[in-house]
């Protein structure tokens, strides 16, 4: 077991020992440790690294410490600046998960329900990797490979992730048979980037990884009223659900069905759009 | 928490006595984490043991091999069926469980092996060396094919049918009536009790062994264990562990025989505690049920006939099913005057993990279908459903389906109505957080609809049948300090502290001592369960309290020579009305009293072939009117308020009341919207709590209790009944018949999952 206590310890320990395991707030490791999925050699602990803790903004690029635990995003200050993943965090388990879990975390574990991931796709984030031999970025998309697939090389370590602040609104949603405390069943986030006038959004749950609804998102940047700021008509609205809801790629677990989960993303992806933008007439939800 | 009145005011009570909030001597230590449960038993030189359990469903088990697991280093033993000394096999009901699996396993999760190491780690390498060829087999899990399908069992797959017939079978063939049908479902509940099985074996020098354990009844559990060890009873000493909660999950064996087998084995003490996922393997769950009505009544609501056919799943062994779709059957028709009904009560034997005990044992299932019945009712009469249910509403002097008379209290239409006219407390709130969907952030305020329902419940109280329950306790006095012992399991019900408080009533002391709850020196206590400990071990106990209270005032009355009716015990002192006499309970004790006795409640019947008979001992009614709001778009659910009355003789402790009622609730919230153990092909694909879901704080809402209606029962001690079971028998179907009224869908099982609601929509083609 190595406490590292700088950044340089823990790239250290992880060139000496490539196969060590790395533990940060553990919420979801010592589940798999406990449920005899994961075997464990060494351990790299980078709780105490202060390089990781926090977050800085340059201009409009918010820089997230991958110790930031969903408790630190949970705080209204961050959440000024990216409110979808305020949104995200408060979601995220019960309150000692939330001060113990880290965004570092949900990436290494690119789990399909990462509450985190569908905002971060939405954000075109970019996650900053780490390693004795130097430092590589990627973006969301080229970093989650699969289910619980990462592309993190052996002795690799994230060290933070890259977002944009977007001065647009901003929505997460998330689906699950439990009022708290409970694992997604589908997710959605909603960013909207006025400078750049485009409506992003990213689905979680629905697929192997986070997805973004790129068809939805074009037809839907194409009828907003970015001048005026006269709110899309029921029928675009409509029409925006019913995309997100073909983007999506679920399938049937024992969380729920993938007609269910197609069926709640496009409710989302409605109500989302509705409380970005505001809807002319009749809701068709 | 809910503030209690009491609704008959009565002499003046010892601030330590019966009907006041007495604070639990274990409650101080269990906030603050220092009250030792179970699993935190230790030994000097203890061992850890493990489980090997069958990944299959049905299979044939071809051979064995432990020698790699033997050659671990640090295991000191592994053992399977063929190193059961005794009995091999054990049950509730029907001996039809292996201690060990033999030649076939019929669940996911049976017990095949068992191994000590040094570490638990070691006992996991040793449990994955153990080589077992299993030959699997396609298994039986469609219930409704068990009774033709080949047998799994010796025993067959029929584990019970019961037949009840009541009244005139053609009452019903007639024109005029108004007839409701409809098909309902449960899925399996689990107990979710928070700490899981665990308990220490420790082999003694006379040979026996001390099993310190958590478990509902402690006797019952000695003579099991026994018989599998092959060993006299009297060299099996268990005592009671911390038990972190029961809920009927701890009346069957566990780990019991395991760990004696293992300590005895290796001469060392052996501890196990099951995991979180193991747990859910390792105990039985409340029976999924099928359940046909239809309902006959005449066109101004009186029921004429009720006709049902009740089908259990009780997986692959006995356990208490024959008991649980007894009761199923004798509750079909809820607590309303039947005249006449056929219901085909039938439970099954399948390999699906086994089910048995659970908190409403039988009368949860079918609650939800006759109170869905009664509002469909309501509907095709165009009624008011609380009206309904008042015509029909049992009353003393009725004759329940099994045609027995109520003789004792049940005030059926007292709760109807108290909880249906009890001002809700419920508004709508601003908070995102409390609409349905909570922490998610899905819903906006025109998302929500809102529904409301009321449902009613009841069931037996004790164990019914004929069987011969009692429970034994001694009361001693000595120097003036009581010690009473009892083999009472406290589970989390607070009996613990209602010995206190009838000690005080009946003897004028405030101390009492609690001696250990152990086999050894004490008869059996019976279960605890079936709503029976206040009454039946609160018997026992205030009756040996009385003999010794009679004992010590004729001992005075004759040492000082005045009339026996003259002299009270009051406040640790023996004085005479007129004052003369005031002698200190020490000194009157310096020479001990002490009784013995073995209450029992009054005898009852087994059921005839027609499932007719005087079978139950007492009833209690309780009524919930849930308050629900839902998002139908996406089938998201928040129970906004839940108001219940309840028939409980009398309040014993008031805040203990409260505690179950709330409790109880809760567990009868999760079933109606999120717990199910999901069971695919035989095997348990939720076995965590991230994934059986029980309420959080966002998903209970305050209970509101309406009213404690206090109408002594006759015979009861102190006139209380039990108060355990009803709080989760008619919260489910309220919350269940809210939602109902909130989307207009039919709803038919619970759990009700989201899809059931946004799908059902969809396909309807509801606009919103």
């Amino acid at each position: 077991m190595t406490i590292a206590l700088t950044l340089d310890d823990a790239c250290a320990a992880l060139a000496a020992d490539p196969t060590a395991t790395v533990l940060a707030g553990g919420t979801d490791l010592m589940v798999q440790v406990n449920r005899g999925d994961h075997s464990i050699g060494n351990v790299v602990a980078i709780d105490r690294v202060p390089e990781l803790r926090g977050w800085t903004r340059e201009g409009d690029v918010l820089r997230i410490g991958a110790g930031m635990t969903y408790a630190d995003m949970a705080d209204p200050g961050f959440g000024a600046l990216a409110p979808a993943l305020g949104q995200a965090a408060r979601t995220v388990g019960s309150p000692q998960i939330r001060a113990t879990g880290t965004i570092g975390g949900n990436l290494a574990t690119a789990s399909p329900a990462g509450d985190m991931l569908p905002v971060l796709v939405a954000l075109d984030a970019v996650v900053e990797l780490r390693s004795s031999d130097g430092e590589r970025h990627l973006p969301l998309d080229e970093f989650v490979v699969g289910v619980k697939a990462n592309a993190l090389s052996a002795g690799e370590l994230i060290v933070a992730v890259r977002v944009p602040v977007l001065h647009g609104p901003q929505e997460f949603m998330k689906v699950g048979p439990r009022n708290a405390m409970v694992i997604s069943v589908a997710s959605l986030a909603l960013v909207v980037d006025p400078f750049g006038r485009t409506v992003r959004v990213g689905l979680g749950s629905v697929a192997p990884v986070p997805l973004r609804a790129t068809e939805a998102e074009v037809m839907i940047g194409g009828r907003i009223d970015w001048e005026g700021g006269r709110p899309p008509t029921a029928g675009d609205v409509d029409r925006f659900g019913q995309l997100v809801a073909d983007a999506a790629r679920p399938i049937d677990d024992h969380r729920g069905t993938a007609a269910y989960r197609r069926h709640v993303v496009g409710v989302m992806a409605r109500r989302a759009l509705v409380r970005a933008f505001g809807m002319v007439g009749e809701e068709a939800a | 928490m809910s503030e209690v009145r009491a609704t008959q005011t009565r002499g003046r009570t010892r601030p330590s006595g019966i009907g006041e909030s007495v604070r639990r001597p274990d409650a101080i230590p269990k906030v603050t984490g220092a009250f030792a449960f179970s699993s935190d038993l230790r030994h000097d030189r203890m061992l850890w043991g493990g489980t090997l359990r069958s990944p299959h469903p049905s299979a044939r088990i071809s051979s064995i091999d432990v020698g790699p697991a033997v050659a671990v280093t640090g295991v000191h033993a592994v053992l399977t069926h063929s190193d059961v000394p005794g009995r091999a096999t054990f049950g509730l009901e029907h001996l039809d469980q292996s201690v060990l699996a033999g030649d076939v396993v019929r669940y996911a999760g049976e017990p095949v092996a068992i191994v000590a190491a040094d570490h638990p780690d070691t006992v996991r390498r040793a449990l994955d060396a153990i080589q077992v060829e299993y030959e699997v087999t396609e298994p039986l899990v469609d219930p409704s094919r068990a009774e033709t399908a080949t047998p799994i069992h010796p025993d067959g797959n029929l584990i019970r049918r019961i037949h009840l017939r009541h009244g005139d079978p053609s009452a019903a063939d007639r024109e005029g009536l108004v007839t409701v049908e409809g098909t309902y479902e449960v899925g399996m509940q689990d107990q979710a009790f928070l700490g899981p099985e665990s308990g220490l074996a420790v082999p003694a020098a006379d040979g026996g062994v001390d099993l310190f354990i958590a478990t509902q009844w402690l006797h019952v559990d000695r003579d099991q264990v026994a018989d599998c060890l092959g060993m006299d009873p009297d060299l099996v000493r268990l005592t009671l562990a911390g038990v972190g909660g029961a809920f009927g999950a701890r009346e069957d064996l566990s780990l019991h025989v395991h760990l004696c087998m293992l300590a005895l084995y290796t001469g060392r003490p052996v501890k196990m505690v099951y995991s979180r996922h193991e747990s859910f393997h390792g105990h039985v769950h409340r029976h999924p049920a099928r359940m046909w009505y239809r309902h006959h009544a005449e066109p101004d609501g009186t029921l004429v006939r009720v006709e049902a056919r009740l089908l259990l799943d009780g997986g692959a062994y006995a356990s208490s099913s024959g008991a649980v779709i007894a009761n199923a059957t004798c509750f079909a028709a809820g607590p309303y005057r039947v005249p006449s009904a056929d219901v085909d009560g039938v439970v099954v034997r399948t390999n699906n993990p086994p089910c048995g005990a659970m908190r409403g044992f039988g009368a949860v299932q079918t609650c939800m279908a006759h109170e869905a019945q009664m509002d469909r009712l309501a509907t095709a009469l165009d009624m008011d459903p609380i009206d309904l249910r008042l015509k029909n509403a049992l009353a003393p002097g009725d004759r329940l389906l099994t045609g027995q008379v109520l003789t004792g209290t049940l005030p059926v239409a007292e709760v109807i109505r108290t909880c249906a006219e009890h001002p809700s407390a419920a508004v709508r709130s601003d908070e995102p957080m409390t609409r349905p969907g909570g922490a998610g952030r899905t819903a906006d305020a025109d998302h929500v609809v809102r529904g409301e329902a009321l449902a009613v419940g009841f069931k037996n109280l004790m164990f019914s049948e004929g069987f011969d329950d009692s429970s034994a306790a001694r009361c001693e006095l000595r120097d003036g300090v009581v010690t009473i012992t009892c083999a009472c399991a406290e589970v989390g019900q607070g009996f613990v502290t209602l010995i206190g408080q009838i000690t005080s009533e009946v003897l004028g002391v405030d101390e009492v001592v609690l001696a250990p709850v152990e086999t050894t020196g004490i008869g059996s206590a019976g279960s605890t369960s079936a709503s029976r400990q206040s009454w039946m071990s609160g018997g026992a106990v205030q009756k040996a309290c009385e003999e010794v209270r009679a004992a010590v005032v004729a001992r005075v009355a004759v040492t000082h020579d005045v009339p026996v009716d003259d002299l009270v015990l009051v406040e640790g002192r023996v004085e005479s009305l007129s004052g003369s006499v005031s002698v200190d309970l020490a000194e009157a004790t310096a020479e001990p009293l002490s009784a013995d006795v073995v209450y029992r409640h009054a005898p009852t019947s087994p059921l005839d072939h027609d499932g007719q008979g005087d079978a139950h001992v007492s009833f209690a009614v309780s009524a919930h009117r849930a308050i629900v709001d839902v998002d139908p778009d996406l089938g998201l659910v928040r129970v906004v308020e839940l108001t219940t009355s309840q028939d409980v003789g009398r309040v014993l402790n008031p805040v203990q009341a409260v505690g179950q009622l709330e409790g109880g609730a809760a567990q009868g919230v999760g079933l109606a919207v999120m717990e199910e153990v999901l069971v695919d092909g035989g095997r348990i694909r939720n076995a965590s709590f991230t994934d059986y879901l029980v309420p959080t704080a966002l998903d209970m809402p305050p209970v509101e209790i309406a009213a404690l209606i206090e109408q002594p029962e006759p015979g009861a001690p102190f006139g209380a009944k039990g108060i355990g079971e009803p709080p989760c028998i008619s919260s489910t179907a309220a919350v269940v018949g809210a939602l109902r009224h909130a989307t207009g869908l039919e709803l038919a099982r619970v759990p009700v999952r989201p899809a059931d609601i946004a799908l059902a929509e969809a396909q309807a083609g509801v606009d919103r």
